[in-house]
């Protein structure tokens, strides 16, 4: 009696199985067969854009201008911290363009074949994001050292955390925050809040927060960097329209949507 | 909640040996399936199909596990301050729960103070709450900028995101409901008996309550305490919302294995076989009382 129960459950399993390899295989061959035109014949149907969270308000307003600029195209973002992303890309997440706030957590993604030929498309640098009363009367970099300050930062793995933590190399002060939150607006929103005295964040970050927080600028000889990789993913199933994107993304008219937000150039 | 009124009953025992039944006995169980050594196939291939949904993920987390170098990775981990810190957190919110839930089970199945539905409906909310919602709600009240937390910083000085106060909070705020519920059904369906007979003999209320009602549902109480203490160890949405994430303050097991999915994808895989085992201990500890319980007639 127990053999044929066994048996039937290894059927179920196998044709579960052979339904996923036969859809992965399809979308892989669907997408190489329509990769080498870029004509806007070919770039329709849906792409997953994964973006980092500090690229929530431009890249937003970027899907709207290339679905605008492309009918029937329909652009899904998915706004995460950037190592968060990145993880759930090795991990097969089907999407069809990467976005990160760092080189580092792009070259993750490469090394595991999952995105080929990233390009830098902005940079960013660090500012204090304070609640407009600033309680913890924060008036530079030094301000956040020791714990008098109440301080959030990124975790370490994000590139917000990483950058913040060259800020405060460069700058010799030992900061010790309150709490290591999971990604830049998180870490924004404790600010909004008013539950933190300080956070670190992208100069376009508070820009985006608009009156609900106030900016300390870091002086450039302290400030640190990141770059803005992008690449369209191996495993996309919609590869025409996911280098169109990322096209649009390199083009003059995103570089302005990028400028307008605060970014840099690369 | 079924579950828990029933829990206090005797578990019922296995059915007797069938050698030991009657004939028509025999034939009554193989018609209604009790004690049956087959089972139907509509209903067999779901339920293995359920066994195997429930059982695979666990197989994954054992099959990669990096047990090679187990030690080596455990070791140089923030394992053990995550541990610790979720073992007291979770002890602590357990003994808060106790102390102020069994009286608020009491008041809810013994008393009929006016509002009390009102009541039991709210304080079993963050039963089917989603836990960051239950993480945003302390914030907004016990926050810094809080309607009670702005009072709290402003007169003593006193704020409580951001530290482990914080977290025990938010584990009790979760897992308070699972003993409260626990404990009422107990009590509901415990004997009057017994507390009428002590009333009769002259005990006062507070009396009865210490030296009858609660030594019967003591082991209601145990099982309402063993789960509340599981759902707290095990709590994330609202402790990363309210408490943060800091390692060794705030950072309990769940939040680390989250964040080293990202950085060390062994260590969080060791780490979750960790609270895996941890899980196992406190069923193997529950399963008379809550588990067959459920299935008691």
């Amino acid at each position: 009696m127990r053999r044929p129960r066994l048996a039937l459950v290894a059927g179920i399993a196998g044709l579960a199985l052979a339904g996923c390899g036969s859809s992965g295989s399809g979308g892989t061959a669907g997408g190489t067969a329509s990769t080498s035109p870029s004509s806007s014949a070919s770039v329709s149907g849906d792409i997953t854009v994964l973006a980092a969270a500090s690229l929530t308000g431009s890249f937003t307003t970027l899907g709207q201008q290339f679905e605008a600029a492309h009918p029937g195209v329909q652009v899904t973002l998915s706004f995460a911290a950037s190592s968060a992303l990145a993880t759930q890309i090795t991990s097969g997440a089907p999407a069809d363009v990467f976005a990160s706030a760092s080189s580092t957590t792009m070259d993750a993604v490469v090394a595991a074949g999952a995105a080929a030929s990233p390009t830098t498309f902005a940079k960013n640098v660090m500012e204090i994001a304070v609640p407009p009363a600033n309680p913890g009367k924060v008036t530079g970099v030094s301000s956040l050292a020791g714990t008098a300050v109440k301080t959030a930062l990124c975790q370490p793995q994000v590139p917000c955390g990483s950058t913040a933590q060259k800020v405060f190399t460069n700058a010799g002060v030992t900061v010790t925050p309150v709490t290591l939150e999971p990604d830049v607006k998180s870490v924004l929103s404790k600010v909004q809040l008013g539950e933190v005295d300080a956070g670190v964040v992208y100069v376009t970050d508070v820009l985006a927060a608009g009156e609900k927080v106030k900016g300390v600028e870091i002086p450039a000889d302290v400030n640190a960097s990141t770059s803005y990789p992008i690449a369209a993913l191996t495993k996309s199933a919609n590869a025409a329209t996911a280098a169109a994107f990322v096209q649009y993304v390199l083009s003059p008219a995103g570089a302005s949507v990028l400028t307008a937000a605060g970014f840099q150039q690369p | 909640m079924t579950g828990a009124r029933t829990s206090v009953r005797e578990p019922a025992g296995r059915p007797p040996a069938s050698a030991t039944l009657s004939r028509r006995e025999r034939e009554r169980r193989s018609v209604t399936g009790v004690g049956a050594r087959s089972a139907p196939l509509p209903l067999l291939v779901p339920a293995l199909v359920a066994v195997a949904f429930l059982v695979i993920p666990l197989a994954g987390l054992l099959i990669r596990a990096p047990w090679a170098n187990a030690w080596e990775v455990l070791h140089g981990s923030q394992v053990a301050e995550a541990l610790t810190l979720s073992l007291w957190t979770s002890t602590l919110a357990t003994a808060i729960s106790v102390v102020v839930g069994v009286p608020l089970a009491w008041v809810l199945a013994r008393t009929d103070l006016p509002g009390l539905r009102l009541v039991r409906a709210l304080v079993t909310l963050p039963l089917v709450l989603p836990p960051v919602v239950g993480g945003v709600a302390l914030l907004l009240a016990f926050g810094r900028n809080g309607f009670l937390g702005q009072f709290l910083d402003q007169w003593f000085g006193i704020t409580i995101p951001f530290s482990p106060a914080a977290v025990v909070m938010a584990e009790t705020f979760v897992a308070m409901p699972f003993l409260v519920v626990t404990v009422e059904g107990a009590l509901r369906s415990a004997d009057r008996g017994f507390e009428e007979a002590a009333a009769t003999l002259g005990a006062r209320r507070l009396t009865v309550f210490r030296r009858v009602t609660l030594p019967l549902v003591m082991p209601s109480l145990a099982a309402g305490a063993v789960l509340c203490w599981a759902r707290a160890l095990g709590e994330f949405g609202a402790t990363i919302t309210f408490a943060g994430s800091f390692p060794g303050r705030t950072q309990t097991m769940p939040i680390a294995v989250y964040y080293a999915l990202e950085t060390d994808p062994d260590a969080a895989i060791l780490l979750s076989l960790v609270l895996l085992l941890v899980s196992v201990v406190v069923l193997v500890a529950l399963r008379d009382r809550w588990l067959r319980g459920g299935a008691a007639p």
